[in-house]
């Protein structure tokens, strides 16, 4: 792992932005044993509008806890896209949901996609799109521990549903593995 | 009190449920609130950990009667608090009044939000702080805390129901928007190696109890109602009975030691946390989520050469006035960043009494500072 990951999760509100942005933050704190802290755009028009989830990912301690300019932005939503897209530097890597969002006007110079919503939807729900896409974060950074991820997972979704967001999130690991190779 | 239901472990957690967490593990039974954004996430908390202890949950018709049912439970013999922002903290002050009169030990949470009014509900400020020390009428003392992060709003919480017991009155928890809403590893001890103070009891027989006879240190052993002691409670001003004594005499006696059986502690009850004062030319003086946005200035600063020494306050109220005095001798100007327009940086600026400047750094809430407006007041402080 690198020393410190600034990674921010935006989308529509209900997309489970801000519960993804919790599971990371959960992996990293509890199962994996390195800081960090989560923060949340959180306003009344958050359902349906442009959401966000800033996530510091450190071995040190961390003191601000507010993303400048993150290392990692995954939109989900063209909306949420071009409200945060302005925020990121030439070396931040975006990554979007191809079906969702048309990547324009950005200065960075590393993107991936991966139809996220659209493979939840083939997994039955396209509710753990989110999911989907922390398994390809997880496998496309070296941000997250997988093994940890997969543990915050399963302590955090409900009951009932832990095969179901097992699949999506080992289906977005895969995906990533198998457009790198 | 038996393990059951106490969260022992690492948890990835807000600052509001640490909140709930904290008071869980310091014994509170009793919350009686009226769900308010940002607190909501205590109450919410409460209503569902306290039914797992055998404790008591009361969505309330309003803060009015919050403050009250809590007053009354720990009257009772319960741990009691609620939870609130500034409009809910406003309704509160009358009864928070009532709780300082009667000498109730219990805790009040304010999750700041800007105001005022109703403000900015869901973004954070730290104008409520004058309020605090002064918002309910008449001369008291009051004692209040806060923290920077959802760890310390746990270990915050246990300690504020511990002073609450040990100088019987209303303890404030003053956090904000920003620290309750975010999200960090919380650590919760086990039950076993939690200091937890308890009510001091009568140490006389019920029909020679005096409910507001002073012990030594000017705090009066507390019965709970209904055991048998007479027990006499009322806001107008009375003797070591309880009852009303409408005299300047009975005034003076009670409410001179409302005031010094807080006063007299000061050492005992002030937590401040200190970096590099020693040495410096500027200190920055900051609390709660502030602290933590001025470090990065602090660094910047240090990078440029600049001599600054950092001095958060952890208790609010006593205020930290000593130690303040102690480093205005040292140092040319004391850097005060908060979210309000000078509530705090008073209270500064009259402890360095002109041995040292004091340089606000005002916002009007909805955000954090950016940290180069408080670099900037730093570099103005050496010049």
């Amino acid at each position: 792992m690198e020393d410190k990951h600034e990674i921010r999760l935006c989308g529509f509100g209900g997309q489970g932005i801000v519960l993804a942005g919790y599971i990371i933050g959960q992996a990293a704190t509890v199962y994996e044993g390195v800081n960090a802290v989560f923060t949340q755009d959180y306003g009344p028009e958050a359902r349906g509008g442009a959401c966000r989830a800033d996530v510091i990912i450190s071995e040190e301690a961390v003191r601000y806890p507010y993303i400048d300019k993150p290392s990692i932005l995954v939109a989900m939503s063209q909306a949420a896209y071009d409200k945060y897209i302005v925020s990121v530097r030439e070396d931040t890597l975006v990554i979007i949901d191809e079906d969702l969002v048309k990547p324009t006007g950005t200065i960075s110079n590393q993107l991936l996609s991966i139809p996220a919503s659209r493979i939840a939807e083939e997994l039955g729900r396209v509710a753990v799109a989110n999911v989907v896409m922390m398994g390809f974060l997880a496998a496309a950074t070296n941000a997250l521990s997988p093994d940890a991820m997969r543990k915050s997972i399963l302590a955090s979704v409900p009951p009932g549903t832990e095969d179901l967001n097992t699949k999506a999130f080992e289906t977005g690991f895969d995906y990533a593995k198998a457009k790198a190779s | 009190m038996s393990d059951r239901g106490h969260l022992e472990g690492e948890h990835f957690m807000s600052g509001d449920d640490a909140c709930a967490e904290g008071a869980i593990s310091a014994g509170c039974r009793f919350f009686a609130g009226y769900p308010i954004t940002p607190a909501t996430e205590i109450a919410e908390r409460m209503s569902d950990r306290l039914p797992e202890v055998d404790g008591t949950y009361i969505q309330m018709e309003d803060e009015l009667g919050s403050m009250a049912a809590v007053v009354g439970a720990s009257c009772g013999g319960v741990k009691a608090m609620t939870a609130t922002s500034g409009p809910g903290f406003s309704l509160m002050m009358e009864n928070i009044g009532l709780g300082i009169m009667l000498e109730t030990p219990c805790v009040v949470v304010n999750v700041q939000r800007a105001g005022p009014s109703t403000g900015l509900p869901t973004m954070v400020a730290q104008g409520d702080m004058m309020q605090a020390r002064w918002g309910s009428h008449g001369c008291y003392s009051i004692i209040a805390v806060s923290p920077d992060s959802p760890q310390e709003v746990y270990d915050l919480t246990i300690k504020a129901f511990n002073l609450a017991e040990r100088f019987r009155l209303p303890v404030l928890v003053m956090t904000d928007a920003a620290v309750g809403h975010m999200y960090e590893k919380v650590v919760i001890p086990p039950l076993s190696e939690i200091e937890l103070v308890p009510r001091r009891r009568p140490n006389v027989p019920p029909e020679e109890y005096w409910p507001y006879m002073p012990d030594d240190d000017l705090v009066p052993p507390m019965a709970n109602t209904g055991e048998g002691y007479r027990f006499h409670a009322t806001g107008l001003t009375h003797d070591e009975q309880g009852y009303p004594e409408m005299t300047a005499e009975a005034q003076d006696r009670l409410v001179r030691r409302l005031v010094e059986k807080v006063e007299r502690y000061r050492d005992e009850i002030i937590e401040v946390e200190e970096d590099s004062i020693e040495g410096s030319e500027v200190v920055v003086c900051t609390y709660g989520i502030t602290a933590r946005v001025a470090m990065i200035a602090v660094e910047r600063a240090r990078q440029e050469g600049i001599r600054v020494g950092m001095l958060r306050l952890i208790t609010i109220w006593p205020f930290p006035q000593d130690r303040i005095s102690e480093i205005a001798r040292q140092v040319k100007a004391f850097v005060v960043p908060e979210i309000n327009y000078g509530q705090i940086s008073l209270e500064v600026e009259r402890s360095a009494a002109g041995r040292a400047g004091t340089i606000l750094v005002p916002h009007m809430g909805g955000d954090v500072h950016n940290p180069e407006t408080i670099l900037e007041a730093i570099r103005q402080a050496v010049k």
